[in-house]
């Protein structure tokens, strides 16, 4: 016996999840589908970085009020503001800092160059070696692997149906959608499509076609150690982000390659990645050299062209939307997914979505 | 620089070292890999030093003769090495060593596997308790040491290693105050047929029991260790009566006692079959969650084999042969004429597997077991996560092991989930009503062991770094 809902929701990731909630207060009825468990994609595998200096700066509105979300989401998701230190160790990248920085501060991001006495002050166990560092006090992290624990709680205290170990293998166009899935025949009058890297093959079910790729990050943790750093350190290209948690242990990313695909399972660590990304962790924190490294993973990470999100209605085929793909999507994930809930429910969204019909080669952001 | 040979074999236990030395004789230049300093693996293990004129055991001459094969053989022997890493590239393997505090690297044209396995505690109040050992473990100190567990010991599993790790404590002058196993005299009775395949090895066992039975040791068949007791060091051993499903039933008893080896059969250590590419499939008959394989070790993966424990355990009778069947069938793949060899030895390897399962059957762990880890029991040591906090967490929704160990971090600490995982696999099937076969241990990752930053990091200057352009503005 099939099963009718408001919309079908196939993907449980934050911004599906943030989504259905918002949905759901509106006064629909949705279902949440996952191929895996709730939360166990990018949403739960990233570094956990809430970091504005490492936003884009067209998406900096969005990712400010990605922080006030998690801010407020608190202690179930491990939030901690934390600031944030951004460091360059050539004269390149000094040049590199300073000029991205000054673009992300006039986009509202509340950053400044701090002197070396200030950073050696508050981070007294960073390399020596620093040119010049940049400063967010906005800047903290979320512990990621707790996404699927904690929206599975609010997804069960708000009473929204859900399926973990579901995938979708087919979508029919009926009045609404008639969704083949592994638990069985689901009805639903609209859809949303938010699985991430899996996008591509869940919008082929519908035969569109979107332009989604997939990078394969890479994050590291260490064993507990002793207090090494209090910030979240980055590094001005991007390629390194670091944080100590309240265990003590250290985790490590930046973006580093990992291999694989999303349609071949969870993705390899690369030891070519994993080697110079902790190369430059250790450079920038010496006391790192004496911790091991327990677990090492990847991630894949949806992106489009312009690597911009996909947020609106899905091209070609009526009732049905997408929303994905977003740069740092961990930090904008639960606003953004608000913003789609009120797109979908008929409201004005407070900041604009982004267009999945667009022009991907042309920069219409 | 990496050296490239034919065949790389990562373990050198019974079934690794003879995998190496079938593919050596072949002409094949291969490197048997293992974390011990000499082969032999954890059945053969070699002596320390001191003690190497002590009298021989089945096991030291089986591993001494494993060992003179190897040193008279072709064979390069890489000992005190860790693989962290495996990854296929297009003709071949790379492995990622930690040796003497640096990682390097190995490339291989073909790659046998034989990792081994581990061994499984059922967790019950005080298990972690100091004086409380491995069954497994306890072998390890005797045949490397000839060290006790403790003056009085209480001895407790399944299976046939239960009656081994008594019989080796007396024969070694401790005092075995007690047996304790979950297997009823009629479970051996109907192991009878399959273990006549063996006749040797149905001897030395029925040698083991009449010797703790003449020496009036007391052999409580169908109970189980409930409770250890004891601040910071074991004092007493609580035990119950079992039913058939080895649930629990009766009143707990106790005997006095300051240390306890305890185990429930063993896992097969499957993670570096997983980073290698093989799905992993249930088998229980063979010990739970294994790496899919076909004949003479092959698997779906181009160039890769496994054999030995690590593939199902059958033991090390079985897993010597298996070696020998998987070397040659990796000689094959790189263009050997092997099988007429391999037809010869499969029926000698039909039998040894069947009184190997056997007793794998008998060690296995039936359901009634779990329920002797009770809501304050550690499951997770890395974690100090309870049995209660674990099953909160299911009762929230997390229905997979990875899921579990998202929420609660255990399997993120140092052991990987070694320890914890298939009891944690256990209590979610259990709660869900779902087999076991539908909840497969969480995701395997690297490093396989841990390795140091600074090791992976190595030498290097900033200017080295392979730093990819900055990502978009």
């Amino acid at each position: 016996m099939s099963q009718e809902f408001d919309i079908a929701v196939i993907g449980g990731g934050i911004m599906g999840c943030a989504t259905a909630l918002r949905l759901s207060e509106g006064g629909m009825r949705p279902i949440v589908l996952d191929q895996g468990d709730l939360g166990q994609g990018a949403s739960g595998v990233n570094a956990g970085t809430l970091s504005l200096q490492i936003k884009r700066v067209k998406l900096m509105p969005y990712a400010l009020k990605g922080h006030h979300a998690w801010e407020a989401m608190g202690e179930a998701v491990g939030f901690h503001k934390t600031g944030g230190y951004t460091l360059a160790f050539t004269e390149r990248e000094a040049g590199l800092l300073h000029e991205r920085q000054a673009l992300k501060a006039g986009a509202g991001a509340p950053i400044s160059f701090v002197s070396e006495r200030e950073l050696r002050a508050a981070e007294p166990m960073l390399t020596r070696k620093v040119l010049a560092a940049s400063h967010c006090p906005e800047d903290g992290y979320a512990n990621s692997s707790l996404t699927g624990q904690y929206y599975r709680g609010r997804l069960r205290d708000q009473g929204i149906a859900y399926r973990e170990r579901c995938p979708v293998t087919a979508i029919d166009r009926d009045v609404g959608f008639a969704l083949t899935t592994a638990g069985g025949p689901i009805r639903a009058r609209r859809l949303l499509l938010a699985a991430g890297a899996w996008l591509k093959p869940v919008a082929a079910l519908l035969g569109v076609d979107l332009p989604v790729r997939a990078r394969i990050n890479t994050v590291s943790v260490t064993e507990r150690m002793p207090p090494l750093t209090a910030s979240v350190i980055g590094h001005a290209t991007g390629l390194l982000t670091m944080k100590q948690k309240p265990n003590g242990t250290v985790l490590v990313g930046g973006g580093w390659q990992g291999r694989g695909t999303p349609q071949a399972g969870r993705g390899q660590v690369s030891a070519d990645s994993v080697m110079p990304n902790l190369a430059l962790a250790q450079y920038a924190l010496p006391a790192l050299a004496r911790a091991r490294v327990l677990r090492s993973w990847t991630g894949f990470e949806a992106n489009v062209p312009d690597f911009y999100p996909l947020a609106g209605a899905l091209p070609g085929v009526e009732d049905a939307f997408v929303l994905g793909c977003v740069r740092g999507g961990y930090t904008i994930g639960p606003y953004i997914g608000g913003l789609m809930g009120d797109f979908i429910l008929g409201r004005e969204p407070e900041l604009p979505l982004f267009d999945p019909a667009r022009d991907f080669n042309e920069d219409t952001i | 620089m990496t050296e490239h040979v034919d065949i790389a074999v990562i373990g050198a236990g019974p079934a690794g070292a003879n995998a190496a030395l079938a593919a050596s004789r072949h002409g094949l230049s291969v490197t048997l890999l293992d974390e011990q300093s000499k082969p032999g693996g954890q059945v053969w293990r070699a002596r320390s030093a001191a003690i190497l004129d002590a009298p021989s055991t089945p096991e030291s001459a089986a591993g001494g003769a494993l060992r003179q094969r190897l040193q008279n053989s072709a064979v390069a022997r890489l000992g005190d090495t860790r693989v962290w890493q495996i990854e296929r590239t297009e003709d071949g393997w790379v492995l990622h060593l930690l040796r003497q505090g640096r990682v390097e690297q190995r490339r291989a044209r073909a790659l046998v596997i034989a990792t081994g396995a581990r061994e499984f505690v059922q967790p019950v109040p005080g298990w972690t308790t100091p004086g409380v050992l491995g069954l497994a473990g306890a072998t390890a100190l005797f045949k490397q040491d000839l060290t006790l567990p403790g003056q009085r010991t209480v001895v407790s599993g399944t299976g046939p290693l239960v009656f081994f790790v008594a019989a080796e404590i007396r024969r070694l002058g401790g005092e075995v105050a007690g047996v304790i196993t979950p297997n009823g005299r009629g479970d051996w009775l109907r192991a009878l047929p399959a273990m006549l395949s063996r006749p040797d090895l149905l001897l030395r066992g029925a040698r083991w029991v009449a010797d703790l039975m003449l020496a009036g040791v007391p052999i409580h068949w169908r109970h189980a260790v409930s409770t250890v007791a004891g601040d910071g060091r074991v004092a007493a051993v609580g035990f119950r009566p079992l039913d058939a499903d080895w649930s629990p039933v009766g009143a707990e008893r106790g005997i006095a006692a300051d240390s306890l080896c305890l185990g429930n059969g063993l896992i097969p250590a499957v993670e570096a079959a997983e980073l290698a590419g093989v799905a992993l499939e249930h088998r229980p008959e063979l010990g739970g969650w294994l790496p899919r394989r076909g004949a003479d070790g092959e698997t779906e993966v181009p160039g890769l084999f496994l054999c030995g424990d690590g593939a199902g355990i059958r033991g090390a009778a079985a897993a010597e042969i298996d070696g020998r069947l998987t070397g040659l069938r990796a000689a094959q793949h790189l263009g050997a004429e092997t099988a007429s060899e391999r037809a010869a030895l499969r029926p000698r390897y039909a039998r040894a597997a069947r009184f190997g399962m056997a007793m794998t059957a008998l060690s296995m762990p039936r359901k009634g077991l779990a329920e002797l880890t009770t809501p304050d029991t550690i499951v997770c040591r890395c974690e100090s996560l309870t049995g209660g906090v674990i099953a909160a967490e299911i009762a929230a929704g997390a229905g997979s092991t990875n899921a579990v160990k998202s929420g609660l971090r255990a399997g993120m600490g140092a052991c990987g989930g070694k320890f914890c995982q298939t009891a944690v696999a256990r209590m979610i099937a259990a709660a869900e009503d779902r087999a076991e076969a539908e909840v497969p241990p969480p995701t395997a990752r690297p490093p396989l062991r841990p390795v140091p930053v600074s090791a992976l990091a190595g030498e290097f200057d900033y200017s080295d770094l392979p730093i990819p352009k900055p990502a978009p503005l």
